[in-house]
């Protein structure tokens, strides 16, 4: 496996909690070789795990990745207002973005359910963490009988949101409702986010509450979900069913935890994983992908 | 003494006691009664606020444009206010709200969770509203923490922070604690609202006036979350009796509580019953009273138990997840419980 085995150019950019985790799982994977992780704050405890780390580490933010020689991919895990300037930058240096703020300038991808919609793409739009842990789940009844509504709660432990997600609630919560309906399927979706202060800090949760029509076989939808929850665990090791699918009148409630891997936050940051994974997971079809041509 | 601008909230936080069924009448109503009496702003809408009708928090039986038409359309001097919290409503609700004629809008967020309001304190600016920094559960952070958070919705343009004591946890000295450190913190005026779990709600309502609190905030016969909030009527004439300056008078507010009293008879109204008593006690969030005795009757658990459980979890707002999963922990654990 001479040239085939060449590991996948890559860059961070924002070294903030969600930057600071993907590197480490960027680390253990052979398909990728970390060119830099760059952020905006020289004092930054991700630029400086990054040295440590012996990366390459710039506060120069989107000109330091423009400059890198060898970037085919970049990681975007600074803010939905400023991805929406790097996505042109990005674009025009003809490097794939995979983009984990809510910006959403690019197609919408949950790799359990349309990993189909990278193909052709030089941008694709991670969601939010909510959507990852939940939208599998909502498409997972969708693809059994129709959802009319779909109602996500995500509680996130207060240690685990930094400031950029803290100015982008509104993005958040916009695009999570948006994937819930383009992506998993619902008629109409609502998406609401929790911060929890608690201390020691929770585990992150999520609550799927899916309506369906009276008739619908709730045995079928019990087994599709069984059967998502399994595919995103191959993925997502820490994504475990904590409530049992099970309905309540004109609805079906699911708990979803998500344990962290702890690679940078502790284990409780489930939402730091959860969409790191799938970015992981959608930058291996990159590599597939160009292995493919 | 004092000058206090008294803000009723029987028309929203009073939902959490009527599971979220307050309908457009009830808040036309009320909210004439209200506006007739001298009350200065009337809160209306879905106990969580803008966009808080959900499957998890409970449904409500209109739309927040039905509720909140219900109030704009009945007063004539009073403002309407609506609360947002960040992560429930979205900015094209407060723009909806605003359209609507709505005077104030309260962005509220747990108590040390202040800059997750920045976006939405600076879109209600915008939009033109009277627009309040609303921090909850102030009692289950410190005084110096309460002053940080205060500060931070100072500087993203709220034009008075509210400290809500939402477990009627806190005695007078520790209410007046509060106050004190976030007066010394801002510059912008100070509300409280407190909760009567532990029979104190009047008492810390005056001693936060004693610090320097302006905003005062309660709900007609004590209508709210848990053991209810103060009783407006009841505040407005003690507000009096200290010799502090409230527009409303007591006479007509005596009737707003009447008119709604009736209203929503043969509902009961909020008395300190031995599980408010205990979440007061064990600061649990008083708007988890109905979920956690429904949730104890139907998976069979003590109620005492549950709340002490949840106290332990320091479950904040919106987790009513919790309440159903500690609930059947609890039963599994002791099956003869019934």
């Amino acid at each position: 496996m001479a040239t085939a085995s060449e590991p996948l150019g890559v860059a961070v950019l924002g070294s903030g909690n969600i930057g600071t985790d993907l590197m480490y799982k960027i680390q253990r994977d052979p398909r990728f070789e970390l060119r830099l992780v760059a952020g905006i704050d020289p004092k930054s405890e991700g630029l400086a795990r990054a040295r440590e780390l012996g990366y390459a580490a710039s506060s120069e933010g989107i000109d330091a990745v423009l400059e890198e020689d060898g970037v085919e991919v970049v990681f975007d895990a600074t803010s939905a207002k400023a991805h929406a300037v790097h996505a042109n930058y990005l674009a025009k240096a003809g490097k794939m973005a995979i983009d984990l703020t809510p910006a959403k300038v690019g197609p919408s991808v949950v790799p359990s359910v349309n990993m189909d919609r990278c193909r052709d793409q030089n941008n694709v739009n991670l969601i939010s963490c909510a959507a990852q842990a939940t939208v599998p789940i909502v498409h997972a009844v969708s693809r059994v009988t129709p959802v009319y509504y779909a109602e996500i709660v995500a509680t996130v432990s207060s240690s685990s949101i930094g400031p950029g997600t803290r100015q982008n609630i509104e993005e958040f919560t916009q695009t999570t409702q948006r994937a819930l309906e383009d992506v998993g399927g619902a008629e109409r979706g609502k998406a609401l986010v929790v911060i929890n202060p608690a201390d020691p800090p929770i585990i992150m949760r999520n609550t799927v509450y899916t309506v369906i029509g009276e008739d619908a076989d709730d045995a079928a939808i019990e087994e599709s979900i069984f059967a998502m929850a399994e595919q995103v665990q191959n993925y997502v090791p820490g994504y475990t069913l904590t409530v049992e699918p099970f309905r309540r009148k004109d609805h079906f409630m699911i708990g979803i935890e998500v344990t962290g891997a702890g690679d940078y936050l502790p284990s409780y940051a489930g939402n730091l994983d959860i969409i790191n994974a799938a970015a992981v997971a959608v930058a291996g079809e990159y590599t597939e992908r160009a292995k493919g041509v | 003494m004092a000058e206090v601008t008294f803000v009723d909230v029987t028309l929203r936080d009073g939902n959490h006691t009527y599971s979220h069924q307050l309908t457009p009448h009830i808040i036309g109503e009320t909210a004439k009664a209200l506006d007739a009496a001298g009350v200065d702003i009337i809160e209306v809408g879905h106990g969580d606020g803008l966009g808080g009708s959900c499957v998890h928090v409970g449904r409500a039986p209109a739309t927040d444009e039905e509720l909140l038409k219900a109030a704009t359309s009945s007063v004539k001097n009073a403002k309407v206010a609506i609360l947002v919290v960040p992560g429930f409503g979205v900015f094209a609700d407060l723009a909806m709200a605003a359209d609507l004629g709505v005077g104030v809008a309260r962005v509220a967020t747990h108590c040390t969770e202040a800059d997750t309001t920045e976006q939405y304190i600076g879109k209600c600016r915008d939009l033109g509203l009277f627009t309040v920094g609303y921090l909850i559960s102030v009692g289950m952070t410190t005084p110096e923490r309460l002053a940080e958070e205060a500060r931070k919705m100072e500087t993203y343009g709220a034009q008075y922070v509210n400290l809500a004591e939402s477990q009627g946890h806190l005695t007078p000295q520790e209410v007046a604690a509060s106050v004190r450190a976030v007066r010394s913190a801002v510059d912008i005026p100070v509300g409280f609202h407190p909760h009567n779990n532990l029979g104190l709600a009047i008492g810390n309502i005056l001693a936060a006036v004693d610090e320097g609190a302006s905003y005062i905030d309660g709900s007609l016969k004590g209508f709210g979350g848990g053991a209810g909030n103060a009783q407006t009527e009841v505040a407005i004439a003690a507000l009096k009796r200290a010799g502090h300056k409230v527009n409303a008078d007591v006479f007509g507010i005596m009737d707003a509580a009447g008119v709604f009293a009736d209203l929503v008879a043969p509902h009961p109204m909020p008395v300190i019953d031995n599980n408010s008593l205990l979440m007061g006690y064990a600061n649990v969030y008083g708007g988890y009273i109905h979920p956690i005795t429904r949730a104890a009757k139907e998976y069979g658990c003590d109620a005492r138990e549950l709340v002490l459980r949840l106290g332990e979890r320091k479950v904040v707002a919106a987790q009513e997840d919790v309440v159903i999963e500690e609930a059947k922990k609890l039963a599994a654990k002791n099956p003869s419980v019934a």
